[in-house]
């Protein structure tokens, strides 16, 4: 089986196998006899190394039990704080349904959410957004660096700069990143999630810089600087940080290897395959995302040809969504939702495995139009 | 290039439709169906001529104009049904 899901989940990384296992029996870091020290000077380390990573000063940083968590609390905590400046949320149409959500619960407590619409690439124009962010009463503006369903990245930079002219906390999304590129500067708080970089399931980072007003939307609790509720996730944080150091030293050779592969997939399946639309940008993009729409046929169909032929690839079409509508990103973007395809490469994927998924494809492609009456040239 | 709308809804024209030479009825249909049908349909009409493809699959509005844009066809507009759904028209270009 040819695993092309990174983006979901990537592989967990050996270093982080090695540091889970290794860690499996630690205390409780908030207690006081040795075993509770040992582990709240390994949690301790973890948070530096992290911090550096992300460039952060170690109190900024917080671990949490998902990347989702820590979006809802980014997002919820900073409208709390920020409350006395206004009630308006900045986000753009194609972060991950995370944000969204925790934009509708700011919705349904009174708030606004003023959502900015993206280009044919995925990509939200920086001076549309700004001009939203400049607004009256904006007291958050959130962007990934990179989508998550057609990797096209956003312009973080641009925007953190007039968020910071406007006096707005910025909260960047750097789930599909974190590990792989550079944390973009100029965030006030900076989400991630540790299985997309090959830690563990179960733990998030939540960075909240000095100076930016926030306050948790949750019960009180004493763990993660007040900022995270419940105990930490000792062992897992461990495995997470590894996993991130070990990555963020491969990314270059990484980088070059799967971007390329991403590449020749980008250029072959026009190719090879009929009525087909590569979407999201093709230069400005993650290096292991490439999302392409056959037309007429359902996403669905393709993903269980694919998975029988040995690929785990996953889709954006409405078919393979449990909400029966199609990816909201693909709809902000405007393009194909159906017989949607996203190709996420994990940092082993091999040369042949691509090489022998462009050699499946067009057939299962041409079988399925068959099957629907549809002729390919 | 950025549009701006809110997440859930979308824009949609409220001018009133012009004449229609064909109408598509993919109402119940799942997308890829109404696409496929509008593909397998449009050289029914005259060149220059509008199709109407009624659907009410939420795939179908995005969908639609998606596929004029990749087939060189234009799209007219979509208009909201009483009962639901869309009458999305599609001027046959060539």
């Amino acid at each position: 089986m040819a695993y092309f899901d990174a983006a979901s989940t990537e592989p967990l990384h050996p270093a982080a196998r090695e540091a889970l296992i290794g860690a499996l029996d630690a205390a409780d870091p908030a207690r006081l006899y040795g075993a509770a020290r040992r582990s709240r000077m390994l949690l301790e380390r973890a948070r530096e190394e992290a911090a550096e990573v992300i460039g952060a000063r170690p109190d900024e940083v917080s671990f949490t039990s998902s990347g989702t968590q820590a979006i809802h609390l980014g997002v919820l905590g900073t409208l709390l704080g920020r409350r006395r400046a206004g009630r308006r949320m900045v986000t753009g149409a194609v972060e991950h349904s995370s944000v969204l959500h925790a934009g509708a619960v700011h919705q349904r407590e009174g708030g606004e959410m003023d959502v900015v619409g993206v280009g044919l690439t995925g990509r939200v124009d920086p001076e549309e957004f700004a001009a939203a962010v400049a607004r009256e009463g904006t007291a958050l503006a959130c962007l990934q660096t990179a989508n998550h369903e057609v990797g096209t990245l956003q312009p973080v930079a641009r925007v953190a700069e007039a968020c910071r002219a406007a006096g707005v906390p910025l909260l960047v999304d750097a789930a599909q990143t974190l590990g792989r590129l550079p944390v973009p500067p100029g965030w006030s708080v900076l989400a991630a999630s540790a299985h997309k970089w090959g830690g563990p399931a179960g733990v998030g980072v939540l960075a909240v810089r000095k100076g930016t007003r926030w306050r948790s939307p949750l019960p009180e609790d004493e763990r993660e600087r007040r900022r995270v509720p419940g105990f930490e996730n000792v062992p897992a944080v461990l495995a997470a940080v590894a996993a991130l150091k070990a990555r963020v030293a491969e990314a270059e050779r990484d980088n070059a290897r799967l971007s390329a592969l991403v590449d020749r997939i980008r250029e072959a399946v026009p190719r090879l395959v009929s009525d087909v639309e590569v979407v999201g940008d093709p230069v400005e993009r993650a290096p292991h995302i490439v999302t392409f729409s056959c037309l007429y046929v359902a996403g669905e169909a393709i993903l269980t040809e694919l998975d029988r032929s040995g690929f785990a690839v996953s889709s954006g079409s409405s078919c393979t969504a449990s909400t029966l509508r199609p990816s909201h990103v693909l709809e902000a973007m405007g393009v194909l939702t159906h017989g949607n395809v996203r190709v996420s490469l994990p940092r082993d994927a091999s040369e042949a495995d691509v090489d022998r998924f462009l050699a499946v494809l067009p057939d299962i492609v041409r079988r399925l139009r068959a099957a629907v009456g549809v002729e390919s040239p | 290039m950025a549009r701006r709308r809110d997440a859930e809804e979308a824009p949609r024209q409220e001018a009133a439709a012009p004449e229609v030479a064909l109408t598509i009825d993919a109402l119940g249909r799942k997308c890829p169906i109404p696409i496929i049908m509008l593909a397998q349909q449009i050289n029914d009409v005259p060149m220059n001529a509008t199709v109407a493809v009624l659907a009410d699959d939420p795939a179908a509005f995005t969908d639609v104009p998606a596929w004029c844009r990749l087939k060189s066809h234009h799209h007219m507009g979509s208009y909201d049904l009483p009962q639901g759904g869309w009458a999305i028209h599609v001027r046959r270009n060539y």
